[in-house]
């Protein structure tokens, strides 16, 4: 098959995980790398390093293992920074996650009454609730793009719904529902057009795609360490180093500050002024590892063998009868989560069965109710591939569905 | 690994799931409540009518839509047969009943004679993550049932 990761059996050694066997015996077949990616053992083991031989608080500590522990962690700055082609390393602030990354954005940009802030159908939970939240706090008006019936963004409203009042417009680079990879630039364009913020939830393309913000032109960018390979508890916002260095603290505490009276605070430059309090000093060091391990296959690669993957997928999931596909059926179009219903049985049902014969998938809403309200369906099914995904494995999906279908007597 | 499957997936189960018993939203009703299962997505909106019995008010209907999945919808259907026509004190020892089975991880031993088909659901208790699909048509009733008797006492 064209565009796979030549070095597939290599790859896949990285990742312990998949060598285990689940109750009964089954090989596991994971297809659930849009909910959290598989982490290779280099970043286990940097991780297990760092916490057998480097441990110590970071900044604050006057002694060797300080000066190694901020070493590491700082470094982890530098190689997210590049991951991003970020111009300054400054720009690279960790977060709890993409939605912390989200909030916090939500609550320190200033929004007041005659403002808007504009979203999509097709947003996570994460990049509508903020908003929301932000919007009632402030009087602004939350406006959003629509969707088309094959699951794109509908633009055609897009000058009507971004104008001179908008202050913010936010938007996933690729549906963790749909699948689709939105038209960035052209968003990214329309934001500074009018002067507003542009802010992309990076949670599923940064793991796919080669990301560059300088090539974007964005203001904003979030993603999760836990989808990249790396661990969970750790995130990160990258942002315009004059425009992080505007917005106002989000949490106050240690380690954001320049200095503290009891009247009052002056604090840090960006990145510090948002990392109060000890950060996740490991899951970052995790990460920087992760990055630089998806770096040397090369983000190129990956995309062009999620595309493979995708389409081998596409193919086999229209073979089954009964099965409608959500979003674009040009795998070119999508990233690599495929959601899908399957006529007479319930997702939570479909991932049961498959769950006991070892196929990992999700079901339910996948934290985006609008977008499913969309399709008129109250849940689906996904199955969603990474670096480390075979052809046989999408066959396994394919031949469980055909089982389920048997099992509850629809076929 | 298919066996507890099908200890998940009893026949009962599939056939409640197939052809439900009392579905649809009927008149008369005092009170009607909208459950959902916030991770899944699961839905129910269910209604309680409550009517006078010789000793005691008794489980006059009970009449529901919902939407979700075969453990979540068969429930309902078993509910529904067990509770309808029952006096409220004896259905609320039922839900009892049902509560215990189903938070027993397992362990507990159904009761046939008190839970009838909802003896079907003793392999979902294996399957913590299904529990709260048997749960959920279960809780919105005692919901309904509470809220229908507040009513009464009331007017």
């Amino acid at each position: 098959m064209d565009g796979l990761l030549p070095d597939l059996d290599v790859i896949r050694k990285d990742f312990p995980i998949l060598e285990r066997t689940l109750a009964g015996g089954v090989p596991l077949v994971y297809l659930d790398s849009a909910n959290t990616s598989q982490k290779p053992q280099v970043v286990i083991d940097t991780m297990v390093d760092h916490l057998e031989r480097h441990n110590a608080n970071i900044a604050r500590a006057m002694h060797q293992l300080g000066a190694e522990s901020t070493e590491a962690y700082e470094s982890a700055r530098d190689k997210v920074a590049s991951f991003l082609n970020a111009p300054s390393r400054n720009e690279v602030v960790f977060t709890k996650n993409a939605t912390e990354a989200l909030n916090l954005l939500a609550r320190t940009i200033e929004l007041g009454p005659g403002d808007n802030v504009v979203i999509t159908e097709m947003e996570h939970h994460s990049n509508i609730v903020s908003w929301q939240l932000a919007c009632e706090r402030s009087g602004a008006e939350l406006r959003w793009f629509g969707l088309t019936d094959d699951g794109r963004l509908d633009l055609t409203e897009a000058d009507r719904l971004v104008d001179e009042n908008t202050k913010v417009v936010a938007f996933t680079w690729v549906s963790n529902m749909l699948g689709t990879i939105n038209p960035v630039e052209d968003l990214v364009a329309r934001a500074r057009a009018v002067g507003a913020y542009s802010v992309i939830d990076a949670s599923q393309a940064a793991p796919q795609l080669p990301v560059d913000v300088q090539a974007v032109g964005c203001d904003f960018l979030v993603f999760t360490g836990h989808k990249v390979c790396g661990p969970t508890g750790i995130g990160v916002l990258w942002g315009r180093q004059e425009l992080l260095d505007e917005l106002p603290p989000f949490h106050g505490g240690g380690e954001m500050i320049e200095t503290v009276t009891m009247a009052r605070s002056t604090y840090a430059r960006a990145p510090h002024r948002f990392e109060a309090g000890t950060p996740p000093i490991v899951e970052a060091v995790g990460l920087g590892a992760a990055v630089d391990y998806l770096s040397h296959i090369g983000l190129e690669a990956i995309h062009r063998h999620e595309q493979a993957i995708t389409a081998y997928a596409l193919e086999g999931l229209q073979s089954v009868p009964g099965l409608t596909v959500l979003g674009p059926l040009d795998a070119t179009q999508r990233g690599g989560a495929v959601s899908f219903e399957l006529d007479g049985v319930h997702p939570h049902d479909i991932a049961q069965v498959l769950d006991s014969r070892g196929v990992a998938v999700r079901a339910g809403h996948h934290c985006a109710k609008p977008a499913h309200a969309r399709f008129g369906v109250q849940s689906s099914t996904r199955m969603s591939s990474y670096l480390y995904t075979t052809p046989a494995e999408v066959d396994a999906l394919v031949e469980a569905l055909h089982h389920t279908r048997s099992y509850f007597k629809v076929a | 690994m298919s066996t507890d499957l099908d200890s998940l997936y009893q026949e009962i189960i599939l056939d409640h799931y197939k052809n439900p018993h009392h579905k649809g939203l009927r008149d008369p009703f005092e009170s009607e409540v909208h459950h959902v299962n916030p991770t899944c997505g699961d839905e129910v909106t269910l209604r309680v009518h409550l009517a006078d019995g010789p000793d005691g008010s008794v489980v006059g209907d009970v009449s529901y839509d919902a939407v979700g999945c075969s453990i979540s919808q068969a429930s309902a259907s078993v509910l529904t047969d067990l509770v309808i026509g029952k006096p409220v004190d004896e259905a609320m020892s039922i839900h009892a009943t049902f509560l215990e089975l189903m938070q027993g991880k397992g362990q507990v031993e159904p009761d046939e004679d008190v839970l009838e088909d909802g003896i079907a659901f003793a392999g979902v208790a294996k399957f913590p993550a299904r529990v709260k699909c048997a749960l959920l048509s279960w809780m919105a009733w005692k919901d309904a049932t509470t809220q229908a008797q507040t009513e009464g006492e009331t007017r």
